[in-house]
Parts: C-alpha cells; sequence; structure tokens
C-alpha cells in the first residue's frame, strides 16, 4: 500500500513526491519542536548524510537524508512554523530532491512501525 | 537508578522519565510536553516531583555558628519560619553548591540542596561542624513536590487552613496535615508564587492524589524537567553545574546580594577579597535564527570571551535565549555565539528574561 520508505534514523522518503521528512515515532520522541534548519536549494544530499537539523525545547537532532541528489526546493513554511512537525509529521516534508540515487538502508512503513512499536 | 516516592503516580500521569542525578524522574508528560506544561506554570499551575533535592538539618546551639560560616549570606537577620537563599563558597571563593537555609527556630535549620551535590555537600557540612552542631542527611526519608503557577495559592486554599499558609514569598510553615507533619514553604524555581511542600515518603502518595484533585479542576498540569529549565533560565535563575561550579568565583554571578563581606568571617571569604572577578553572568537573546545551547562559544568580534552556560528556546518570549559567562571587561552588547560552525549574533539583555505580574 504505503509507498513511503524510512531510514532507522527516522526519515521518511516519499518517492511519489520525492520529499524527505521526519517520522510521527520521531516528532513524539522529540517533543516540542521549536527550529529547523535546512540546507538551500540548489544544494546536494547524499543518502545517509545529514543535510540538516530539527531542535525540541531540549535538544537538537540531525536529519540524515535518504537519498542522493540535489534539493529543488525546501519547505519554507517550516522555518517559521516549526510546530507544524509536531502536529502532522508525514505532511511537514522538508525538502524535494532531484534524486539520483536512493539509500540502500531504506525499509518499509510495515517494518518501521515494527521496529518503533518495540 | 533511584525512584522517588511519586514515582508510581508521575508515571500513571503519563510521565516520560529520565535519568537524572541518579534519580528516575519526568522530562515532560506524553499528553502535555515542556511548553504546555511550561505555559500551564506561567498562566495556572505546576505540579513538579522535586525529592531528589537533598535536605540536610542542622540543629543545636552552635547550628547558627556553624552555617554563618559555611555560607556567604548572613542569616543574622533570618526570622523564625523564614528562608534564605545563599551561596556555600570553597576556600578558594569558588562554589560547593547553591542553597536555601530555613530557619525552623534558633537552634533549628534546615539547609535544601541540589540533587547532584547532595553527597558532596552532606560531606562538606559534616566535615565542618562547629561546637554543639548536630548534622542530619534526611534527604532519602523526605518526599517533595513543588506546586508553582499564579493558581498555586488557590489550590492550596481548597485543602489547607489560611492560618497553615505561609504568607509571605521566602517564608514557610510547619504544619499537621490528616495527621502528617509537612513543611509548607512559599519557594520555588520557576520565578512564579508558589510552593515547596516537604513530606516524608509515607505521605507523598496521598499529598500527590490531594493536590492533584484541587489542581486540576483550576487547570494544573503535573510538569517536568524540562519545564523546570526552561521556567528558572527565563527567571533568570542559575543553575548548579552550569551557571557555576566549584571553580566558579562566588561574586562572578551577579549574586552580590548573597555575598555579605560586611560578615566578620566564613569559609572562601579571605580568597573573595584576594581574587577579583574574572567573569560575569549576562543573559542574551539570539538576533539570528538558531538556538545557542550550553558550552557553545561566544565571541567578541573574532576574540572568544567565554560560552554559553544555559541555552533554550523561550516558550513565553518565543525565541531563543540563554547565559554567558563572559570576560568581566566585557561590555558590548551585542555577541557572537558559535552554532554548528557558525557564528550567530545575539544580543546582551537584562535579567531575568520574565518577570511575573505584581
Amino acid at each position: 500500500m504505503s509507498k513511503i520508505k524510512f531510514l532507522k534514523s527516522h526519515e521518511w522518503y516519499n518517492p511519489e513526491s520525492n520529499t524527505v521528512g521526519i517520522s510521527d515515532f520521531a516528532q513524539r520522541e522529540l517533543g516540542d519542536i521549536v527550529f529547523v534548519e535546512l540546507p538551500q536549494v540548489g544544494e546536494s544530499v547524499e543518502a545517509g548524510e545529514a543535510f540538516g537539523n530539527v531542535e525540541s525545547v531540549k535538544a537538537v537532532s540531525e536529519i540524515y537524508s535518504p537519498v542522493s541528489g540535489t534539493i529543488i526546493e525546501i519547505n519554507e513554511e517550516l522555518e517559521s512554523a516549526p510546530e507544524l512537525i509536531n502536529q502532522d509529521a508525514n505532511a511537514a516534508w522538508m525538502i524535494k530532491v532531484e534524486v539520483s540515487a536512493v539509500s540502500e538502508e531504506l525499509i518499509s512503513a510495515e517494518e518501521y512501525d515494527a521496529l518503533t512499536k518495540k | 537508578m533511584l525512584r522517588t516516592p511519586f514515582y508510581g503516580k508521575m508515571l500513571a500521569a503519563g510521565a516520560k522519565m529520565v535519568e537524572f542525578t541518579g534519580y528516575e524522574l519526568p522530562i515532560q508528560f506524553e499528553s502535555t510536553g515542556i511548553i504546555a506544561e511550561h505555559k500551564a506554570v506561567r498562566e495556572k499551575a505546576g505540579l513538579f516531583d522535586v525529592s531528589h533535592m537533598g535536605e540536610i538539618y542542622l540543629c543545636g546551639r552552635d547550628a547558627f555558628a556553624t552555617i554563618q560560616n559555611l555560607i556567604t549570606n548572613d542569616i543574622t537577620t533570618l526570622k523564625d519560619g523564614a528562608a534564605r537563599y545563599t551561596l556555600l563558597p570553597n576556600e578558594d571563593g569558588g562554589v560547593v553548591d547553591d542553597i536555601l537555609v530555613y530557619r525552623i527556630h534558633a537552634e533549628e535549620y534546615l539547609l535544601v540542596v541540589n540533587a547532584a551535590n547532595t553527597a558532596k555537600d552532606a560531606a562538606w557540612i559534616e566535615a565542618r561542624l562547629l561546637g554543639d552542631t548536630e548534622f542530619e542527611n534526611a534527604s532519602p526519608a523526605t518526599a517533595q513536590l513543588a506546586l508553582q503557577g499564579p493558581l498555586a495559592i488557590e489550590i492550596v486554599k481548597r485543602f489547607i487552613p489560611a492560618a497553615d499558609i505561609p504568607e509571605k514569598g521566602y517564608t514557610f510553615k510547619t504544619l499537621s496535615l490528616n495527621g502528617e507533619q509537612l513543611i509548607l514553604s512559599r519557594t520555588g524555581y520557576t520565578g512564579e508564587d508558589g510552593f515547596e511542600f516537604y513530606s516524608s515518603n509515607e505521605f507523598a502518595e496521598p499529598l500527590f492524589e490531594l493536590l492533584m484533585e484541587h489542581g486540576k479542576p483550576l487547570g494544573m498540569l503535573p510538569a517536568g524537567l524540562g519545564a523546570r529549565d526552561t521556567l528558572r533560565l527565563e527567571a533568570g535563575m542559575p543553575l548548579y553545574g552550569h551557571e557555576m561550579n566549584e571553580e566558579t568565583l562566588c561574586h562572578e554571578l551577579g549574586l552580590d546580594f548573597t555575598i555579605k563581606m560586611g560578615k566578620e568571617s566564613f569559609i572562601g571569604k579571605k580568597a573573595l577579597l584576594e581574587k577579583p572577578p574574572q567573569y560575569q553572568r549576562l543573559g542574551f537573546k539570539m538576533v539570528e535564527r538558531g538556538i545557542a545551547r550550553e558550552n557553545c562559544a561566544v565571541f567578541d568580534g573574532e576574540r572568544q570571551i567565554g560560552h554559553v552556560t544555559s541555552g533554550t528556546h523561550s516558550p513565553t518570549l518565543g525565541q531563543a535565549i540563554g547565559m554567558v559567562r563572559v570576560e568581566k571587561d566585557f561590555n558590548a552588547s551585542t555577541v557572537w555565539v558559535e552554532v554548528r560552525n557558525r557564528k550567530l549574533k545575539a544580543e546582551i539583555v537584562p535579567l531575568p528574561f520574565y518577570k511575573k505580574n505584581k
């Protein structure tokens, strides 16, 4: 059913829209997200490497890219309203990528759910 | 890992537990989170488990003299039923801890110390008792709850008779509730009006239930360490292990109201007279986007002048704030804080960041 894939480090990748975000599990673990630091359009990302940061009140976490490629769009709305990630992590995409390769570490939504329910 | 007597109740209330100074304590609650808990304390009330704090009793004819020698403040003017904030200096003028001294009567005092320092302080104090002074570390036998927020007084009034409620800040009453002895103190660590309850471990759960029963209808939320930290930071209150440690001189903290150099003698006085302060504690607000965290380097132009001691997102102000320890002679209004290899502009602002309406 769902085409969305996940990294074990809690990022999702939607192959239909080529967008990347963090999982609902991750936003719950982080708590209130108050700051998002995203790269710029035109920068390249590497699968498995950090491309930005999310900060909750208490801590900062790096966000890893599920894909390699060039960033063609960023969700600027998150910079002024980072709480959108808490409200709906699956809708709050962070970057849109012209993908050249996807990570080999990606797992299915079912596998990811099983992993985070432990 | 240790558990406080409120562990079960807090877990049932949805606490997410973390390890803190050897205890499993709530960092936040599942259905609320740090920001909601923080706002509850600013607007209504919040209830914190602070049983990890240490309680040390000093009694006897020379308890007063023992304490005067141990602290930078002066308790000559401290009355029965009143509490005072002070630093506990070491011989070099550094800070062993920051504590509250409660005067129960002329020959009985309660010292409330930081959780992480309880064992250290107990050893430090016990080795420095003068004459007729009896020492008791009551920490393991004491449960402590903090009820903080503008509605705290309304909640307390619902189950405690007015005569047993301390009226002013930094005062306390010893009272009997359902046959149990309690200390009820009008103190806290949030910048709001509020109370701290000291009870036996056995009375902890009934006390928690009473507070929930009377607090919930008024919008009180159980709150965790996360909100406690953002609240105290907005209130400009230092936290041991962050703004100060054994190497921080007492007079480098902007807490001079607690240092009474006119007092005849106390541990560390000589060192404080000889050593001028090298650093100062200042507050800042981020101007550029980003949150400066503890240990981020602070620059005046190109030159590093210190570091961030605490930094977070302020739920009340909706922006990033923090405190820095920087060179004493720095007096400009702008600094640059290094966050993940980028220098971000910050503005020096007076402490506290938040003051309650009075």
